[in-house]
């Protein structure tokens, strides 16, 4: 057997153990950088975490109640910007959450001839992608002007609503007009991602239910949106995520007020929007808290996409 | 019996009944709001064009931008300049790992509990609002630089990173969704070939899937390009241009402008000349997501294999 | 098997395809980026005409062909964004004179400078509050507190047809309180009998920020009114009682204009250039005095600055005195190591004192009173290499 492999030069030769080793560390080096990339989060954790360990031991849990953000006294409390994100955030879903469905219904129908629902679903796609900034700077060209001209009509005509029941402010700045700019922001996520998860669906789904002599909507309705529910339901937690933690914006326009008031025609603020104004001048004390508010965001916003991702993930095993 | 009476017209729903106009009703509402979901795209494009449009003139490429009173002229070459030096360090940094990262996740570790998981991670990270990421940033490079008595702590690096970190999911799944779309055959064709694992990858399986990573790095990199909040207090803002022949890489310790930064400090500016300015560089941020959009979609709706 | 074929094939077209688009992409990203690299002309510096041509891979770096002078200096600076303007504008004018003098102004906050300052990561630092004698004592490389230039904040407001509006020191206290929340509140009405107020609420805009124009104003505000001081209190960031918060002077000085029925503090100088009306306010003698250069000038001769330049100005005496003002100083090392920076920073000074005092006054900061000037420029004879 030796002589002859001797003889003949086998064309293939067992690895060197050169080779061996090398493959083997490729694969060690891609599993560590994968590891890596699940590290960062956890990474990011210990690093804020540590930041806030000063503000958390003198606050601990009445940092969330308080409304007092005293850089004189070095007093801190994050309650009015919680309210804020979850506020501003709540308003851009009441808006995207419709029209986004309504958007993933048009475009899982055969409504349009497919290559024309291809580039709609691309163009609603572009707008998750233009940058936050940008919306911050259009809202103030466009919206704000327009909260100026409709805010005192709302209050005059709804006032007696609490949530309307402040006049708005006079620079047009303010929960409402944040909300609506989140709002755009969003509702790409909510459409595309429900959008999949409709079209996923099997098809026996609908010609079951249209063989019984549903109609079209009622197909849609008792039988596809219920299928793809927790798919939906995940689209618009992923929403609702990227809602609570976008910043520049909201920051441009919810108007930056330490006050919590019932009524979305009122300037607020959010933990985003806080933490973009004061962190570059902050020390100290401040610096802490910052990281402890910052804190609240992530884990919030991370609670929020775990249960997204949970949900979504569902949906693609069905 | 009654089978001569059979009434085809019985078995069509009439027109007026409640629940084909229910059905109209609905269809319209789907339409109306495609069309309201398409308004502010249409409406953030075209003022973003009409207003930044008209300042873009060859010397904003070049000249620094106008301190408060300067009632004309000037520009963003150095936000320009600064926003392709943090995007580089943001790629040199996520690239490598993110793709290699993907490649344990589609070739090695596929289908194992720990690759669900670490897939998981990504996807949430890749939810972490940007603002955290630049608060992680400034804990992990800006507080460090500065303990160690390199500059003042805040720096084009240290926001360079921050935004790595942002592209790194991105990246990973981009890469992941490419090489899926390689057919098994491929791989099965080269070790039959006696390739390594690592030849397998490097040689075959990488360079198959190499137009659709480039096209989602691409698309990664535009996003980081305009991103803001983890800029605000890691790579701040200059006046100047980073000192990069002075200096050499050293210069990367220091603040740097960028696009995104500039729009957001001139957006709320009394002084007209800066607001135009804030419009023309978010005409530019705007145009680099259209365009790597678009290019991207073009090459990816032709697949690979 | 059948159809493996003709998909090896189109594999190779179309990756062809799109390697090619990617280098289209490429190719538009590059080409869209070059004019600044090729086309830098050193910079908005007109002057020098060699451009130090070498190396087209450092876009956007200067030029640093010597015209003249010395070695190239580069001071990095931090704090204060009350002065910042006025900084930057210096040092891109002493910039286009001594092109190798490259200073790089950060406006960080005074608090940020001042610790910045101590920790030695910046060469000087700034700050709209003097520094406590605590803090200097723990600089080795010894303090010199200079004040450059001063300014005054004025309270801007947005009421068409109302001009010259007078507000009494416990009216301006109580709108920033939230007490007074109307135009044509009586306390408002008893100082302005002719003027029309209308009947509209008023809405505070103040800084979101951290910042020494809070700071300043806050002092005021503590010092003349018992309540305030109780309350909010003084501080470059504040507990607002009231109102919207906009970012920096800029924006404060941009929501104002763009909001009926406003009133905000900014400096001086903002309210001049965007031609925004400002109140006159009653001071410490009991009258009414227009914020402007000669008003403030005289509030700064009512005070005596001591040795060591270290004075505070919550409430100037005077009659004819503007009641908030305050100077701003550079903090800067009376020892630097390299001997070429020290020389930079006493130079720039010292031309700041002198030739950089007119574009305080286009800026809208009052220039210092000549003894002062005097004074400041023998101190920085003190720094040394």
């Amino acid at each position: 057997m030796t002589s002859l492999s001797k003889d003949s030069q086998p064309a293939v030769q067992p690895r060197s153990s050169l080779d061996k080793n090398l493959d083997r560390g490729f694969i060690w080096l891609t599993l560590l950088f994968a590891l890596a990339v699940a590290g960062v989060l956890i990474w990011m954790t210990v690093v804020v975490g540590i930041g806030a360990i000063p503000a958390m031991l003198k606050y601990g849990v009445g940092f969330i109640f308080s409304s007092n953000w005293d850089a004189v006294n070095d007093e801190y409390g994050a309650l009015p910007q919680l309210y804020g994100t979850l506020v501003s955030s709540i308003i851009a879903l009441i808006f995207a959450v419709p029209i986004g469905l309504g958007v993933a219904l048009f475009l899982s129908e055969d409504y349009l001839p497919t290559r024309i629902q291809v580039v709609i679903v691309f163009l609603v796609e572009l707008l998750a992608a233009i940058p936050s900034v940008v919306y911050g700077l259009w809202g103030i060209a466009v919206l704000v002007p327009i909260m100026k001209a409709i805010g005192g009509q709302i209050y005059n005509l709804f006032g007696w609503i609490p949530i309307f029941g402040t006049p708005p402010s006079a620079t047009g700045l303010g929960m409402l007009p944040a909300g609506l700019v989140l709002a755009v922001m969003v509702l790409p996520t909510i459409a595309a991602i429900s959008r999949d998860a409709l079209i996923s669906l099997p098809p026996d789904l609908r010609q079951a239910a249209v063989g019984l002599g549903a109609t079209r909507w009622e197909a849609i309705i008792k039988i596809l949106v219920p299928a793809a529910f927790s798919g939906i339901v995940g689209a618009i937690m992923l929403a609702l995520g990227r809602a609570l933690g976008e910043t520049m914006a909201v920051t441009l326009l919810i108007g930056n007020s330490n006050n919590i008031s019932a009524s979305i025609l009122a300037p607020g603020s959010t933990i985003s929007s806080l933490l973009a104004l004061k962190f570059a001048e902050a020390d100290g004390l401040q610096v802490s808290a910052l990281m402890y508010s910052a804190l609240l965001l992530f884990a919030i916003t991370l609670l929020v996409n775990v249960l997204a991702e949970m949900l979504v993930r569902r949906v693609q095993r069905i | 019996m009654n089978n001569d009476e059979f009434n085809a017209d019985l078995l069509k729903r009439s027109p007026g009944s409640p629940r084909t106009l229910f059905g109209i009703l609905m269809t319209g509402l789907t339409f109306l709001s495609a069309g309201i979901a398409l308004l502010p795209l249409v409406a953030v494009i075209g003022f973003v064009i009409a207003k930044g449009g008209s300042r873009i003139k060859l010397g904003v490429f070049t000249e620094l931008p106008p301190t408060a009173y300067q009632v004309d002229g000037g520009g963003f070459g150095n936000a320009i300049q600064g926003t392709i030096i943090l995007v580089v360090i943001a790629a040199l940094i996520s690239i490598p790992i993110g793709v290699l990262a993907a490649v344990y996740l589609t070739e090695f570790g596929k289908g194992t509990k720990l690759a669900d998981w670490i897939r998981f991670f990504t996807n949430v990270l890749s939810g972490v609002p940007s603002i955290i990421v630049g608060v992680f940033a400034y804990g992990v490079i800006v507080l460090n630089l500065k303990n160690l008595g390199i500059g003042n702590g805040y720096s084009t690096f240290a926001g360079g990173f921050a935004l790595s970190i942002l592209m790194l999911p991105i990246i990973v799944r981009a890469t992941e969704e490419s090489l899926k779309l390689v057919p098994p055959e491929v791989r099965q064709a080269a070790v039959g070939l006696g390739a390594t694992n690592f030849q397998t990858v490097s040689w075959v399986v990488l360079p198959a899937a190499l137009p659709a990573i480039i096209t989602g790095t691409t698309l990664a990199i535009a996003r980081a390009a305009g991103e803001t909040a983890p800029l605000l207090f890691t790579a701040l803002f200059s006046q100047y241009y980073l000192p990069l022949s002075e200096k050499g890489p050293n210069a990367l310790y220091e603040p740097t402008a960028s696009l995104a930064v500039l729009v957001y400090n001139f957006a709320t500016r009394p002084f007209e000349n800066q607001k135009e300015l804030a419009w023309a560089a978010s005409l530019i941020l705007v145009l680099m997501v259209l365009l790597t959009s678009i290019i991207s979609r073009i090459a990816t709706s032709r697949k690979v294999y | 098997m059948k159809n493996s074929k003709p998909s090896m094939l189109s594999v190779v077209d179309s990756t062809r395809r799109a390697i090619f688009v990617s280098c289209i992409a490429l190719t538009v990203g590059l080409t869209s980026c070059n004019p600044p690299k090729a086309n830098n002309p050193s910079a908005g510096d007109g002057t020098s005409p060699s451009p130090n041509a070498g190396s087209p891979t450092t876009p956007g770096t200067v030029s640093t062909s010597p015209s003249g002078s010395g070695p190239n200096v580069g001071l990095n600076g931090a704090g204060a964004s009350f002065p910042a303007p006025l900084y930057e504008t210096w040092f891109a004018e002493y910039y286009k004179k001594n092109p190798n003098i490259k200073i790089n102004y950060q406006s960080v906050g005074s608090g940020a400078g001042v610790k910045q300052f101590i920790e030695g990561t910046v060469d000087f630092g700034a700050s709209d509050v003097a520094m406590k004698d605590e803090e200097i004592a723990k600089v080795t490389k010894g303090v010199l507190l200079l004040p450059m230039t001063a300014g005054s904040i004025v309270l801007a407001y947005n009421l068409p047809g109302v001009e010259g509006l007078k507000l009494s020191r416990e009216a301006y206290a109580d709108i920033f309180l939230g007490k007074i929340k109307k135009w044509n509140d009586p306390k408002i009405a008893a100082a302005n009998p002719t003027a029309k107020l209308p009947d509209k609420d008023i809405t505070v805009i103040h800084r979101s920020d951290g910042s020494g124009t809070t700071g300043v104003f806050t002092k005021h505000l503590s010092a003349i009114n018992e309540e305030w001081k109780k309350g909010p209190g003084e501080g470059k960031d504040v507990k607002w009682p009231t109102g919207n918060g906009a970012k920096g002077n800029d924006g404060v000085t941009y929501l104002i204009k763009q909001t009926e029925g406003s009133i905000g503090y900014i400096e001086y100088g903002y309210a001049k250039n965007q031609g925004i009306t400002m109140a006159s306010l009653e001071n410490k003698a009991g009258k009414y005095v227009e914020a402007s250069t000669e008003s403030s000038s005289k509030a700064l001769a009512a005070v005596k600055l001591p040795e060591n330049f270290r004075a505070f100005i919550a409430d100037p005496e005077g009659e004819d005195s503007y009641p908030i003002v305050t100077y701003t100083w550079l903090l800067v090392y009376k020892k630097y190591d390299d001997p070429t920076k020290a020389k930079a920073m006493k130079d720039v000074i010292k031309w700041g004192l002198t030739d950089g005092q007119q574009f305080g006054d286009k800026l809208g900061y009052v220039p210092l009173p000549k003894e002062v000037v005097d004074q400041v420029s023998k101190a920085v004879d003190v720094i040394s290499p």
